[in-house]
């Protein structure tokens, strides 16, 4: 006997319904004479006889719709049927999309048949040999070393939670392949209570900064999570490595700003008329700290593996807060620039950050950073140094506070404080006292004398 | 149907072209634009060469070409599909002389590409000057689709798009044609033929004699004309306009022309083809053939041209200058406009 | 809730759309007359010649014509007949549709939506078989969807059609009839970019889309009733990719197979096993395992030949095996 199947009868085709059967139980049929009309989604057609014989019995009733491959018709065939060789490899089947077609065009009719398939010996290995194979023979996933010689090889997972967890993987029994440790077998142990490692903790290693900083928590669903712009990371990344590769220390003194407060009050009208831009406090402190700098140029320098570099320019970058965050565009060639170049400059700069039109030269390049914090109300604050510079000045907020004179009389005086954080690998703190003294006295000096120009 | 020397009735001759809509007033506008873009393309070789701008590719000796055909479209209506050499196209559809120079001279400001792309890769919404790119022949199958959308809105619109010879040779020129054809979409493929694709002369891309030639294939009419004639191209293109616009199907135009300077900055056309060829057609150079025409024809005085070429000088330093000051892009915008939204 | 194929699905989609916002159109060859795979049966008595267009067989100029619609205010529906026809086409997408909002500066942009069916299995030999999603997911300002059930082809294209920008939309063939699920009778949207975790599993990951993530469904079936739990993520999108789905579930597990019907060497699945290589290395329990089709022009035509090709569920149960016992 021989079954008949659904013929696949169009790309995409799954099923197909018999609309007429041209033949009848008992009839006779010859090859190629239609059995019956099958209508499918995007095709109708008669479907020929493959074989030559009695039909014994029809399994699909006319109007019914069946899968490809579902045996329709079962036929007695007379005289020899067509011999066709079965394909190699008939393995047990998973119930998988492909399944069912693997060895023929599902439903031609041939899958069925009764008579057992020709020995036709599988000749996979030939091209399995060449290793580009996907037929999955056992063993493709590579390892080193041979088998049972993997206790000891942990995977990235089980490191981490051993670290996490301080446990001596020794004491964990693997049951992965050739007695491997696996993660599974880690949360295991772990759950199970099982001791810590007796000994303690090496002291060595400093953790990395994420776990120093503790986990992060698993956000709730009410927490919102504000995805990092570019210049949010450089900042992270810069401000990260400074404080991982320098030790810095922090210094603060106070500066009497009233003879400067008062020279500024008096010139920045005109100032402002003549120039276009504002006179602040900012190009004079700019202008102590190049002083400063000249006469300390120690500071004006980076930390290298071979020595302490110190550099020729003076190039002071200037914090400025944006909408994207703290950029800090740099006065190039700051000394050799007058107290309205420096304000120019300042403003120019400033204008350039806020509107985003800051080109790379713009930033790049500094030796030194003033960082005029006092502009959000400080009065004392420890900045991070920009890396790779060896110091980083603030300058605070200008408030008018009771001062003992000299003569011992109390005067209502404009104070300052302006804070310093360094890179103590570079300088000591006689070196920052000594150039905190320049800076401070080059500011209490400013009066009408100072020339603007 | 070619009707190569048919179709371009010069006009009479002492007579004026204001029996094509062409006032005198108009002819000495076009001319300026055509000086103007002539101008700007010399400016920008020289920019190039200042190492101000990495390259430069043009097409001085097409502006009658360009500003003749461009002339006959409506701005702002009718849309434009150009290719790199179209200053002079650009320019008479609206863009002036500082977009040009601060796209060439890659600013932030440009607005065909604000520095991405390389200069003379047009695009401007507003103008409905479509973005263009390096590709020869890509924007040939776009144009059947702007005018398909023109059509189905049952719009009076045009659509031009621009190549060169070389691009006849590609498939999309064939698929454009014969998309256009089909529905009798209102499409002019106008083609500057200068003669040669870079080094290649005409006779290595095609076997027929003219590019107009070609409509045959796709049963619509090919009008082959001088390319150095403004008048003509004008009429030419404004009779391929109403065609389009009285639904009457596509055309292909070929305005027969040259190049008098390199293929681009990159190039050097001595290797390929000689200095007698170049001076024979510096002769016909379509801007002194224009200003001829219209003296002639005391459309212009000499005086008036030496004031038109002073103030068009004058325009294209400025747009220079402006250019110059202005900035190149910041360099984390290269990460936008790559969707609506940033996707990751 | 309806139970609807795959192409019902994706047919149902198109019309509901096109009959709300009358910019949408369709083009390709054989559209009028319903399409190969019936895809717009019945839209030309429904929409008129307009808005069903059969295209001359070319298609560069469906892509590129569709492209200059697109820019003139329509909203073209593209159909590339079969995946491994859309090559000629691939400048125009590559070099403009991709491209046009970038180098205008967000001037213009294009929004199409490109149709075409895609994989094998189907006996459809070298030419009617071929994956070619890693091609164009390669593409920024592109966007690559590969959906496996009728509920996200339906939501899945619409959200195609709305967006503003190009979608390649890749319909794997063999699902078309082969699957039938419930789809929701209300107009919805599925967003493209999320991945879906399509059954949760504790000892190994299987990464998929498309026709295998059906197998492996299948395989993870089977693994359930020896003992091992295979989570299943159904990628939908690979371009925009779910990174935060693809990490969370690798961390999850450890153990990452990445099934994929294209080629192994450059297929779509190595970038998923470069980012958890990369972003989650210290999560891994073993090697990330790819089970694709070998380096051979895809896919030989006859049924042996097709199945040594085709990874499926038989195939991705023995890796997940393999995996879970490392």
């Amino acid at each position: 006997m021989t079954t008949i199947t659904m013929p696949q009868l169009g790309e995409s085709v799954s099923e197909g319904t018999i609309l007429k059967w041209l033949k009848q139980e008992g009839d006779e049929v010859a090859i190629d004479e239609s059995l019956c009309e099958i209508e499918t989604e995007k095709v109708n057609a008669e479907m020929p006889s493959p074989y030559a014989g009695k039909i014994e019995k029809i399994l699909v009733a006319e109007g019914e719709t069946v899968k490809v491959g579902v045996p329709l018709i079962e036929i007695a065939v007379t005289g020899e049927a067509p011999a066709q060789k079965e394909a190699p490899a008939a393995e047990p089947q998973a119930a998988g999309q492909m399944a069912e077609e693997r060895e023929t065009f599902a439903g031609d009719g041939e899958k069925a048949a009764a008579a057992p398939a020709p020995a036709v010996e599988p000749k996979r290995e030939s091209v399995g040999a060449a290793g580009t194979v996907q037929a999955w023979p056992p063993g493709q996933i590579r390892t080193n070393g041979a088998a049972g010689d993997r206790a000891k090889r942990y995977s990235p997972a089980v490191l981490r939670l051993a670290e996490e967890h301080k446990l001596d993987l020794a004491q964990i029994k693997g049951s992965g392949i050739g007695g491997r440790v696996t993660r599974k077998d880690v949360v295991k142990f772990v759950e199970s209570g099982a001791p810590a490692q007796a000994t303690p903790a090496p002291e060595a290693a400093p953790a990395p900064a994420e776990q120093a900083a503790g986990r992060v928590t698993a956000p709730r669903e009410a927490d919102e999570l504000i995805k990092l712009s570019p210049t949010r990371r450089t900042i992270g990344e810069r401000m990260r490595q400074s404080i991982v590769e320098q030790p810095q220390a922090w210094m603060m003194v106070e500066v009497d700003m009233t003879q400067l407060a008062k020279f500024r009050q008096a010139v920045k009208d005109q100032f402002r008329d003549r120039e276009g831009v504002d006179l602040t406090f900012l190009p004079f402190i700019v202008k102590a700290t190049v002083q400063g700098l000249k006469e300390h140029p120690i500071l004006n320098s980076q930390w290298t593996p071979d020595g302490v570099l110190v550099k020729k320019d003076i190039n002071i970058g200037v914090a400025v807060s944006t909408d994207e965050g703290l950029i800090v565009p740099v006065i190039k060639q700051a000394d050799g620039k007058s107290i309205a170049g420096l304000a120019h400059e300042i403003a120019e700069l400033a204008r350039k950050a806020r509107n985003r039109k800051l080109a790379l030269d713009d930033v790049t390049g500094g030796t030194f950073t003033v960082d005029n914090t006092g502009a959000f109300g400080s009065i004392a604050s420890a900045p991070i140094v920009n890396p790779p510079q060896a110091a980083i000045l603030s300058s605070e907020l200008v408030v008018k506070r009771p001062i003992v004179q000299d003569d011992d009389s109390i005067a209502v005086r404009h104070m300052m404080n302006m804070c310093i954080s360094f890179d103590h690998r570079v300088v000591d703190g006689a070196d920052i006292g000594g150039f905190m003294r320049t800076v401070k006295e080059r500011l209490q000096a400013y009066g009408p004398e100072t020339p603007l120009y | 149907m070619v009707k190569a020397n048919e179709r371009p009735a010069r006009t009479r001759k002492g007579g004026v072209a204001s029996h094509l809509g062409l006032e005198n007033e108009r002819l000495v506008e076009l001319y300026r634009t055509m000086l103007a873009s002539r101008l700007i393309q010399d400016r920008m070789f020289v920019l190039q060469r200042q190492g101000r701008a990495a390259f430069a590719i043009t097409g001085q000796g097409h502006e009658a070409a360009q500003v003749g055909s461009a002339a006959a479209l409506r701005p702002g209506t009718d849309w434009v599909i150009p290719y790199y050499r179209d200053v002079g196209v650009c320019l008479t559809m609206g863009m002036t002389a500082r977009e040009i120079m601060l796209d060439f001279l890659a600013r932030a400001e440009g607005p065909c590409s604000g520095g991405r792309q390389m200069p003379t890769h047009w695009s401007k919404r507003e103008l409905n000057i479509v973005s263009g790119s390096s590709p020869v022949g890509t924007q040939i199958l776009h144009a059947p689709g702007v005018a398909w959308a023109s059509k189905v809105r049952k719009e009076k619109a045009v659509t031009a798009v621009y190549f060169g010879e070389g691009a006849t040779s590609t498939g999309e020129f064939h698929e454009g044609l014969n998309f256009a054809a089909i529905h009798k979409l209102p499409v002019i493929f106008f083609c500057e033929n200068n003669g040669y694709a870079i080094s290649e002369a005409s006779e290595k891309q095609m076997a027929v004699k003219h590019v107009a030639d070609r409509a045959k294939g796709y049963n619509i009419e090919g009008i082959m004309m001088d390319g150095n004639d403004l008048i003509a191209v004008y009429q030419n293109m404004a009779w391929a306009a109403e065609e389009c616009r009285g639904g009457r199907g596509p055309k292909l135009l070929e305005a027969k022309t040259y190049r008098i300077v390199p293929h681009s900055s990159d190039d050097d056309d001595r290797r390929y083809r000689s200095r007698e060829e170049l001076a024979e057609w510096m002769k016909k150079d379509p801007i002194d053939r224009t200003k001829r025409y219209l003296i002639e024809h005391d459309a212009l005085t000499e005086e008036q041209d030496e004031a038109i070429r002073k103030e068009v000088e004058e325009l294209v330093r400025e747009a220079v200058d402006y250019a110059l000051g202005q900035p190149m892009p910041e360099p984390e915008t290269a990460l936008e406009h790559v969707y609506a939204e940033e996707v990751s | 809730m309806a139970e609807r194929s795959v192409i019902e699905a994706v047919r149902d989609g198109m019309s509901e759309m096109m009959t709300a916002d009358d910019r949408i159109f369709v083009l390709g060859e054989d559209v009028q007359e319903g399409g190969v795979f019936r895809a717009t049966e019945g839209f030309l008595d429904k929409f008129g010649p307009q808005r069903v267009l059969d295209t001359p067989l070319a298609e560069a100029s469906i892509v590129g014509v569709a492209i200059g619609a697109a820019l003139n205010g329509l909203r073209p529906i593209a159909e590339i007949q079969f995946a491994d026809f859309i090559h000629p086409a691939m400048d125009q997408i590559l070099s403009e549709a991709s491209r046009l909002r970038y180098r205008s500066v967000g001037d213009w942009n294009c929004p199409l939506v490109i149709r075409t069916p895609w994989g094998g299995g189907i006996h459809g030999a070298l030419y009617h078989s071929q994956s070619i999603e890693s091609i164009y997911a390669h593409i920024p300002g592109l966007k690559v969807v590969t959906p496996a059930f009728p509920e996200d082809f339906k939501g899945m294209i619409k959200s195609a059609i709305e967006d503003p920008d190009p979608v390649l939309f890749l319909e794997h063939k063999k699902l078309y009839r082969s699957i039938k699920t419930e789809v929701p009778d209300e107009d919805y949207r599925t967003p493209i970019g999320p991945a879906v975790v399509r059954r949760e599993g504790e000892d190994v990951t299987v990464f998929a889309y498309g026709l295998m993530l059906h197998e492996s469904l299948t395989a993870a079936e089977t693994l359930a009733g020896e003992g091992i739990s295979a989570e299943v993520v159904d990628l939908r999108s690979l371009r925009p990719l779910d990174k935060e789905t693809i990490l969370n579930s690798a961390k999850k597990t450890g153990k990452i197979l990445v099934v994929y019907e294209d080629n192994l060497t450059g297929g779509f699945g190595a970038e998923i096993s470069a980012i958890i290589a990369q972003e989650a290395f210290e999560y891994l329990d073993a090697p990330i395992v790819r089970l694709a089709g070998p380096d051979i022009p895809t896919m030989p035509y006859a049924p042996p030949l097709e199945h040594f090709y085709m990874p499926d569920a038989e195939k991705i149960s023995a890796a997940l095996r393999e995996l879970a016992a490392y």
